[in-house]
C-alpha cells in the first residue's frame, strides 16, 4: 500500500460512510446482529453494527461474546456469505405462459428493480471468494446476463482483519488475513486508549471519490503503524492451517484412501457446509408450473453435492455413498477446482468446520489423508 | 430477504430456451423417436458433430440431447428415448408443436485430427444418436479420410436405430457391421456384443481413431478390445454422460473428476478420462 | 413390453381426470390441508374432477380414480382390506402425510403392547378390533409417491398434484432442512446456541420453520433421503443429551420410520433385572 493511499477516519465520523452511500444511491449490506450471531443484512447506520461483539468459533460451534470495547467489526466471519447477493439462495431464470401449441412465450421481464449494493465489512477472505465465484459465473464461454448484473455496481468496502478465529486458516491458502485488492476502500479498525478511529486504503478510483465526502485525514506513521500491528495480530492468531503443498496431487493419489470411509461415519450429508462455503456454486434449474398447465417458471436454487439427486443419471446415483459425496466436495474444493477454474475453491474461511452441526474439519482431514502417506512412506 | 426476492433478469443469455417446431417425426424402437425441428426465429442452430442442446417440453422440464442431425444443414434433429418424465413429454410432442432448446453446448468430436487416419465408429443402443453427426460428416469428406468403419451393437434387432440409413451409409462407403445381443432365427446378423466386432474389423493401429458412444460398461470393454487391437486410448473418443442441468458450466452437477461435462465433454479422449472411471462412485 | 408400447407416450394434460381423497387412521389435519387448496382447486375445475373426498362432499362418484390421495396409516384389519380396495381402484396412488407414510403417532402402539392399551382404556376391550402395529401405506400396497409431514405442506401437496397434471417429477426434494434454512438465511440453532435439532437427518419441505423460531427441528417431516441418526445423536450427547432424550426425540409422528425408529431403540436401554415378562 503506498503511503500516499492511507487515511484516517474517526469513529465518530463513520456514519459519514452511510450517508455518502445512501447519497449514492446504495443499500448498504453489512454484519449486525441477529438471533445470536452476526449476519449479512441490510443496515442505515453503526448502531446496527455489531458494536463490543465477538464471537467464538470451533468445529460445530459459534457464540457470540461480548467485548471490552465498543469495536465495531471485532469478530471474524459468521454463517452468511456475500454469496447470497452475487448467487441467490433462489432466482426465477425466466417465466412464460403456454401457447396454444405447447410454445412458450416468455413474458417480458419485469424491470430491474434490485438494488445498488454496497458491501461493507467483507473481509479478505471473502474478496477472494467473490473472485472465485466470478471466474466461475462470469469467466467463462457462457455467461447469465443476470449474474452479471448483480454484480456490475456492487462497491466493496472490506474491513481488514485485526484478529483470527480459530477456525480461520486463510493464511494457509494465501487469502489473507489482509486484503489487497478487490474493494474500493478498505478499513482497519484501530482502538487506542482514548481514540477510536480508522485506517483507509483506497482501492479504486470510485473509493476515492467516496473518500472525498468523507472527513478524513492522512494518516500519520504511528496510524500506519497501528494498522500494521493489527494486521500482523492477525495473521499470528489464526487458528488453523492446511498444508497445500502438492494437494492437488496428493487428493488425486488418495481417492481411496479408507480416510473417507471414516469421515462418513460422521458425514451428516446434511450439506451445511455448501451451504455456508462462500465459493460453492452448486444450483439446481428445475420447472414449476401452476395448476391450471397455463405458466410455467424455471427456478435455480442453491444445491449440493452432498443430495442423492444431486449426481442422478438414468439408472441412479453416481455418489450413492455418504463417502464418495464428502470425497466429491473436499476433493472439488481443494484439487479439481484447480483444474476447473485456475484456483483452489477454498479461501480458508473456516465457516464449514464451524457450522458443520458434527464438526468435521476439512483442515483435519486433509491431514489425515497426508499424514497416512508419511506413514505408508515409513513401511518398508 | 431482498437477495432472495431478486427475480428478475435481462434477456436472454444461456438460460432462456428457444422455441423450435417439431416439424417431423420417426418412431425408432419402442421408446425411441427422431425428432426434426425448425427455430420459430428462422436462424439455424449452427453445431459441430457431438455437441448437446438442453431440451425442454413445456413445464416437464429440461434434459440434455445429443444432435444427431447433419451438421451440413438442414432442420435440427434429436433422437430422444423415453426413460423419465421430460423425455417421455418431449417424445410426446406431435408435429407443429414446440419445444425449448438451448445450446448448443459441449466439446465436440475432434473430427479434423482424424484427416488421413482410418475411423472406427463404435456405438451401443441409443449411443447411435451423438455418432450420427459425425458419421454425416465423415462420409461428406471421406476424401480426407481413411477406411471409415461403424460397429454398432443393440440389445436385439428392434432396439436398432436408424436401421434405413445403415445401409445408405453402408453403400456410401462406409463398412457397417451391426450386432445384437440377442435375437430370433431372423436375424441373419452377427450375435454378441460389440467388443468382439473390434477384433474382426481392419484398421491401421498406428494411425486410427475411434469415436465411441454407449453404454460406460461396453466403452471400457471396446477400449480393452481396441487396445489389444494396438490402438491407445489417446486416440480413443467417448461421449459422456453425467447429470447436466445449465449447460453453461455453472450448476456443478456433471462433474466428472476434474472435468465439467457440459463444458470439457461431453466428447474426451479416453486417456483423459481412464484414471476417474477407474474410481468407483467418483 | 406391453401392447401399446408402440404408441407415443400418453401427455397427462391431455385429459380431465379424476381425483379421489381416502382415509384411514389419522387426525384428517392432512385432507385439511387440501381443503386448504380450495381456491387452487376450483381453479382446476376444468381439469380435475373430484370425484372421492367425503371430507368436502357427500356426493360420490364411482371409481375406477385417475388419482387417489390417501392419509392416514393402516390400524386395523379393515384398513388393510380396505387400502387394498382403493390400490385396485386408483391409477395413482399418493399418499400424505407421517400417518400414511410412516404410520403416524399412533405408532408408538409399536414400542409397547397393544392388549395392555386396550384392556386399561376401553371399559370392554373385546369390542376393540385392532391391529398391534399401525403402519404406513406402503407396507400394503405399492405406492407411487409419498409425500412427508405432519402435517402436510400446502404448497408441496399442489405442487404435487400440478406436477402429475404436467406429468413432470414433483419439485419434492430428499434432502435434509439443513438446506431449507441455510437458504433462507435462519442461523443454525444447533451450532450457535447448541439447542438439539433433528433438521439434520429430516427431510425438507416444511420450509425449515421451527428453527426459524429459535426452535430445533422436530422431524415432522421424517427421515432425510440418508439420515446418520448415530453421528446425530453422538453430538447431541455432547451437547447434553441424556439416552431418554434421544430416545423421545425420534419417538413423535415419524416414530414408525425405519430410520427413526432404529434410531431411537438404540439409546433405549432395558432397566436392570432384564426386560419386563
Amino acid at each position: 500500500m503506498s503511503e500516499s493511499a492511507s487515511h484516517t477516519l474517526e469513529r465518530q465520523d463513520f456514519d459519514e460512510l452511510f450517508g455518502a452511500l445512501a447519497r449514492r444511491g446504495y443499500t448498504v449490506v453489512g454484519p449486525t446482529v441477529r438471533d445470536q450471531a452476526i449476519v449479512y443484512e441490510e443496515i442505515a447506520s453503526s448502531a446496527e453494527l455489531p458494536i463490543g461483539w465477538t464471537d467464538e468459533q470451533e468445529a460445530g460451534h459459534y457464540r457470540l461474546r461480548r467485548r471490552e470495547d465498543a469495536a465495531l467489526f471485532g469478530y471474524n466471519v459468521g454463517p452468511h456469505s456475500w454469496k447470497r447477493y452475487q448467487l441467490p439462495p433462489e432466482v426465477r431464470l425466466w417465466r412464460a405462459r403456454r401457447d396454444a401449441d405447447g410454445g412458450l412465450t416468455e413474458l417480458e421481464p419485469e424491470p430491474r428493480t434490485a438494488p445498488r449494493y454496497a458491501f461493507l465489512g467483507a473481509r479478505s477472505c471473502e474478496l477472494h471468494a467473490m473472485g472465485i465465484l466470478d471466474r466461475v459465473l462470469l469467466g467463462g464461454a457462457h455467461t447469465d446476463p443476470a449474474d452479471r448484473a448483480r454484480r456490475e455496481d456492487v462497491l466493496v468496502i472490506a474491513v481488514q482483519c485485526a484478529q483470527a478465529g480459530n477456525t480461520c486458516f486463510c493464511s494457509s491458502m494465501g487469502t489473507g488475513p489482509t486484503a489487497e485488492s478487490g474493494f474500493d476502500i478498505a478499513l482497519t479498525e484501530v482502538l487506542e486508549q482514548d481514540r477510536h478511529y480508522f485506517v483507509l486504503e483506497v482501492g479504486s478510483e470510485r473509493g476515492g471519490e467516496l473518500l472525498g465526502e468523507l472527513r478524513h485525514a492522512p494518516a500519520g506513521q504511528h496510524e500506519r503503524a497501528a494498522a500494521s500491528a493489527a494486521h500482523d495480530r492477525a495473521a499470528a492468531q489464526m487458528g488453523r492451517e492446511l498444508d497445500v503443498t502438492d494437494i492437488r496431487d496428493l487428493l488425486y493419489r488418495n481417492l481411496e484412501n479408507p480416510r473417507w470411509e471414516e469421515v462418513a461415519e460422521r458425514c451428516l450429508s446434511c450439506g451445511n457446509c455448501t451451504m455456508v462455503c462462500p465459493t460453492c456454486f452448486c444450483t439446481s434449474v428445475e420447472d414449476v408450473t401452476d395448476l391450471a398447465g397455463e405458466h410455467v417458471e424455471r427456478h435455480q436454487r442453491w444445491d449440493s453435492c452432498f443430495t442423492v439427486d444431486y449426481s442422478h443419471i438414468h439408472g441412479g446415483s453416481v455418489r450413492a455413498s455418504t463417502r464418495s459425496r464428502y470425497r466429491q466436495w473436499m476433493t472439488h474444493k481443494l484439487a479439481t477446482w484447480i483444474d476447473q477454474f485456475g484456483s483452489s475453491g477454498c479461501v480458508g474461511c473456516g465457516r464449514c468446520i464451524a457450522w458443520c452441526p458434527v464438526g468435521i474439519d476439512i483442515t483435519e482431514e486433509a491431514r489425515a489423508i497426508r499424514d497416512s502417506e508419511a506413514v505408508g512412506d515409513a513401511r518398508p | 430477504m431482498g437477495a432472495a426476492a431478486e427475480l428478475t433478469r435481462p434477456r436472454p443469455g444461456p438460460m432462456v430456451p428457444a422455441s423450435f417446431t417439431v416439424t417431423g417425426k420417426r418412431q425408432e424402437t419402442a421408446d425411441t423417436w427422431t425428432l426434426e425441428l425448425e427455430p420459430r426465429d428462422g436462424a439455424r442452430l449452427e453445431f459441430a458433430p457431438g455437441q448437446f442442446t438442453m431440451l425442454s417440453a413445456f413445464g416437464a422440464g429440461e434434459v440434455p440431447i445429443s444432435i444427431s442431425g447433419d451438421p451440413g444443414g438442414g432442420p435440427l434433429v434429436h433422437t430422444v428415448r423415453a426413460v423419465g418424465l421430460a423425455t417421455a413429454a418431449i417424445c410426446a410432442a406431435k408435429p407443429g408443436e414446440a419445444l425449448g432448446v438451448r445450446g448448443p453446448f459441449g466439446r465436440p468430436w475432434p473430427l479434423e485430427e482424424l484427416e488421413g487416419a482410418d475411423v472406427l465408429v463404435v456405438a451401443g443402443g441409443i449411443g447411435l444418436a451423438p455418432l450420427r453427426p459425425a458419421i454425416l460428416a465423415l462420409l461428406a469428406g471421406q476424401e480426407r479420410y481413411g477406411r471409415l468403419r461403424l460397429l454398432y451393437g443393440g440389445r436385439a434387432p428392434d432396439q436398432l436405430l436408424y436401421t434405413a440409413e445403415l445401409e445408405e451409409w453402408s453403400a456410401r462407403g462406409m463398412e457397417v457391421a451391426v450386432t445384437v445381443d440377442s435375437a430370433g432365427p431372423e436375424w441373419l446378423g452377427h450375435v454378441g456384443v460389440v467388443p468382439r466386432l473390434v477384433h474382426r474389423a481392419r484398421f491401421d493401429p498406428d494411425s486410427a481413431g475411434a469415436l465411441l458412444c454407449g453404454p460406460e460398461v461396453m466403452m471400457r470393454f471396446t477400449v480393452s478390445a481396441l487396445a489389444q487391437a494396438g490402438l491407445t486410448s489417446e486416440r480413443v473418443r467417448a461421449s459422456m454422460e453425467r447429470n447436466m442441468q445449465c449447460g453453461t458450466a455453472h450448476c456443478g452437477h456433471c462433474q466428472l473428476g476434474p472435468t465439467l461435462v457440459c463444458r470439457d465433454g461431453p466428447v474426451y479422449a479416453w486417456s483423459e478420462l481412464e484414471r476417474w472411471l477407474a474410481v468407483r462412485e467418483l | 413390453m406391453s401392447a401399446d408400447s408402440n404408441q407415443t407416450p400418453a401427455k397427462q394434460t391431455s385429459a380431465k381426470q379424476t381425483l379421489a381423497v381416502w382415509k384411514f387412521s389419522s387426525c384428517d389435519g392432512c385432507q385439511l390441508s387440501l381443503l386448504d387448496c380450495e381456491d387452487e382447486l376450483l381453479a382446476l375445475a376444468d381439469r380435475l374432477r373430484i370425484a372421492y373426498f367425503l371430507e368436502a362432499t357427500s356426493a360420490v362418484a364411482e371409481g375406477p380414480y385417475d388419482i387417489s390421495i390417501v392419509e392416514g396409516s393402516i390400524t386395523t384389519p379393515h384398513d388393510a382390506e380396505r387400502i387394498r380396495e382403493v390400490r385396485r381402484q386408483s391409477r395413482t396412488l399418493i399418499t400424505i402425510g407421517a400417518c400414511a407414510t410412516a404410520g403416524g403417532i399412533q405408532a408408538l402402539r409399536n414400542f409397547g403392547d397393544v392388549a395392555e392399551f386396550t384392556s386399561i382404556v376401553y371399559a370392554s376391550p373385546d369390542f376393540i378390533s385392532t391391529l398391534s402395529t399401525s403402519t404406513p401405506i406402503s407396507a400394503h400396497v405399492p405406492v407411487d409417491f409419498e409425500l412427508n409431514g405432519c402435517p402436510i405442506n400446502k404448497v408441496q401437496l399442489l405442487e404435487v398434484i400440478g406436477a402429475h397434471l404436467a406429468g413432470r417429477r414433483p419439485r419434492v426434494r430428499g434432502h435434509s432442512v439443513c438446506v431449507e434454512c441455510k437458504r433462507r438465511g435462519t442461523v443454525c440453532v444447533m451450532v450457535a446456541h447448541g439447542t438439539p435439532c433433528l433438521g439434520p437427518v429430516t427431510h425438507a419441505g416444511c420450509g425449515a420453520i421451527c428453527p426459524a423460531y429459535d426452535r430445533g427441528c422436530y422431524g415432522c417431516f421424517g427421515p432425510m433421503e440418508s439420515p446418520n441418526t448415530a453421528a446425530l445423536s453422538a453430538r447431541m450427547a455432547e451437547l447434553g443429551s441424556e439416552e431418554i432424550d434421544l430416545v423421545r426425540v425420534y419417538r413423535t409422528f415419524n416414530a414408525g420410520s425405519a430410520a427413526f425408529r432404529e434410531a431411537s431403540e438404540a439409546h433405549e436401554h432395558e432397566p436392570a433385572g432384564g426386560a419386563p415378562a
